[in-house]
């Protein structure tokens, strides 16, 4: 099979797994469940927002407002979301629809972008 | 070279130019793929170098230019360009690989399947070690360039890349199987590798010399014969301990010695890398074509 065919095939794959609504919301409910150890640690924000501006401010903005098809990450499905819905988005991203997975991050340095992006 | 392809060629030497040097942190790794995909619309160039001297052969270079992009989030696409330099006998390019990788699940699991599809025009005096297969060996490397470049590779190489992150730690197992596309029976290999970085959590300050900064790891990678004669007899295989350091601006510096495990090893392999990332490159490549900012 030729890699064009391959390449359709699996894009055909994506098309049918994306499916609709934000991210956030698609995230399954046992993982807002997970706790963010990192919570109070006074290091987490800086730390975290050192790592956004290297990792996610090239698609989601230097001060989080979206771009393109990136969304923002100011809006309040976003900020409401659970420590444990983000870090399940960042661990599996949304590969069909051009967001990363950043499950090779180690978990502390997620726990870190999480802690920066819900303190506001 | 028509003025619009010209056009095109300039706004992406521009773009690239242009952009952002960005967080290339990827792991350790020259010769083992792990199921990390370049992210969408971003540009990895990077250069590696192996060294080596097969017994009673001169000593080489062989180099690899590689540039990969994100083409979605689960579609990468590779270009290498191949040279080589050995000691008395002059430089020459080899050839060229383009790969793609395809993630085949969408979410992260234990064990992430990758499937990985090569062609490849090399000729014979291609030494980028970029895999070991069948059983490449060090008389191989020792043949001199003057007759190794007459000899033509035409190659389709499938790798299946399994990887897993537990705890902090990459370990990832690849399967090799390449074809010449005229001759030649199926020729297998392997690569497997462990590595993690010296800190699991980052510091807040901007730094070049800390431990979240530095990934150290191991691979072993060696030959499997071929479909009619499978197994480890008469083949090549290397243990390779790695470094990676990426600097505060976003560079990675990797280097690699490579210790021959059998006789027909080459007894010492001495790689070292850079790489550098273009941020969103394919949208400012686009912006500029169509007379934007980039
Ligand atoms: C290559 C571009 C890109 C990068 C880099 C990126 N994102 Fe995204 N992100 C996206 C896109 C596109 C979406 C929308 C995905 C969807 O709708 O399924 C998204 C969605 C999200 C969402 C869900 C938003 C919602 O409204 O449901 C969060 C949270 C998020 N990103 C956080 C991050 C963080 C944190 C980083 C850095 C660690 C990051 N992203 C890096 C492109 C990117």
């Amino acid at each position: 099979m030729s890699t064009l065919r391959i390449g359709c095939f699996l894009a055909a794959i994506g098309i049918a797994a994306a499916g609709g609504g934000a991210l956030v919301q698609s995230a399954p409910a046992i993982a807002a469940k997970l706790q963010n150890p990192l919570e109070s640690d006074e290091h987490a924000p800086p730390a975290g927002a050192k790592l956004y501006a290297r990792e996610c401010a090239s698609c989601h903005g230097v001060n989080r407002e979206g771009r393109r098809n990136a969304p923002s990450l100011n809006r309040p499905a976003v900020q409401a979301a659970a420590p444990g819905t983000l870090f399940w988005v960042l661990r599996n991203g949304s590969l069909h629809r051009g967001m990363p997975s950043f499950a090779h991050l180690p978990e502390a340095q997620r726990w870190q972008i999480v802690t920066y992006l819900r303190g506001r | 070279m028509t003025t619009a392809r010209l056009k095109y060629l300039l706004a992406a030497a521009a773009a690239l130019v242009l952009q952002p040097l960005c967080w290339a942190g990827e792991g350790p790794f020259f010769i083992t793929y792990t199921h990390q995909m370049e992210e969408p619309g971003n540009l990895e160039f990077a250069f590696k170098t192996v060294m080596g001297k097969p017994d009673g052969g001169n000593r080489f270079f062989g180099t690899v230019a590689e540039f990969e992009y994100g083409v979605t989030g689960w579609w990468t696409s590779e270009l290498y360009l191949d040279g080589q330099a050995t000691r008395r006998e002059g430089a020459l390019f080899t050839g060229y690989r383009w790969e793609n990788r395809f993630r085949l699940l969408s979410h992260e699991h234990w064990i992430n399947p990758v499937l990985y599809l090569e062609f490849e025009n090399i000729n014979g005096a291609d030494k980028s070690l970029l895999e070991i297969v069948n059983h490449d060996g060090q008389e191989a490397l020792g043949s001199p360039n003057a007759e190794a470049r007459f000899e033509k590779k035409r190659e389709m190489e499938a790798k299946l890349i399994l990887g897993s992150y537990v705890k902090g730690w990459t370990i990832a197992e690849n399967f090799i199987a390449e074809k010449n596309v005229r001759h030649a029976p199926f020729e297998f290999g392997y690569a497997v590798g462990v590595s993690r970085p010296l800190a699991m959590a980052a510091r807040p300050d901007r730094c070049n010399f800390c431990a979240e900064n530095v990934q150290v790891g191991v691979e072993l990678y060696g030959g499997l014969g071929t479909h009619e004669q499978f197994g480890v007899g008469g083949t090549s295989h290397y243990i390779a301990p790695t470094v990676a350091w990426t600097l505060a601006s976003g560079t990675t510096l990797r280097i690699s010695p490579g210790f021959g495990t059998t006789g027909t090893s080459a007894g010492y392999l001495l790689r070292f890398g850079v790489s550098y990332e273009a941020a969103q490159f394919g949208r400012a490549a686009r912006n500029l074509f169509r007379g934007g900012r980039p």
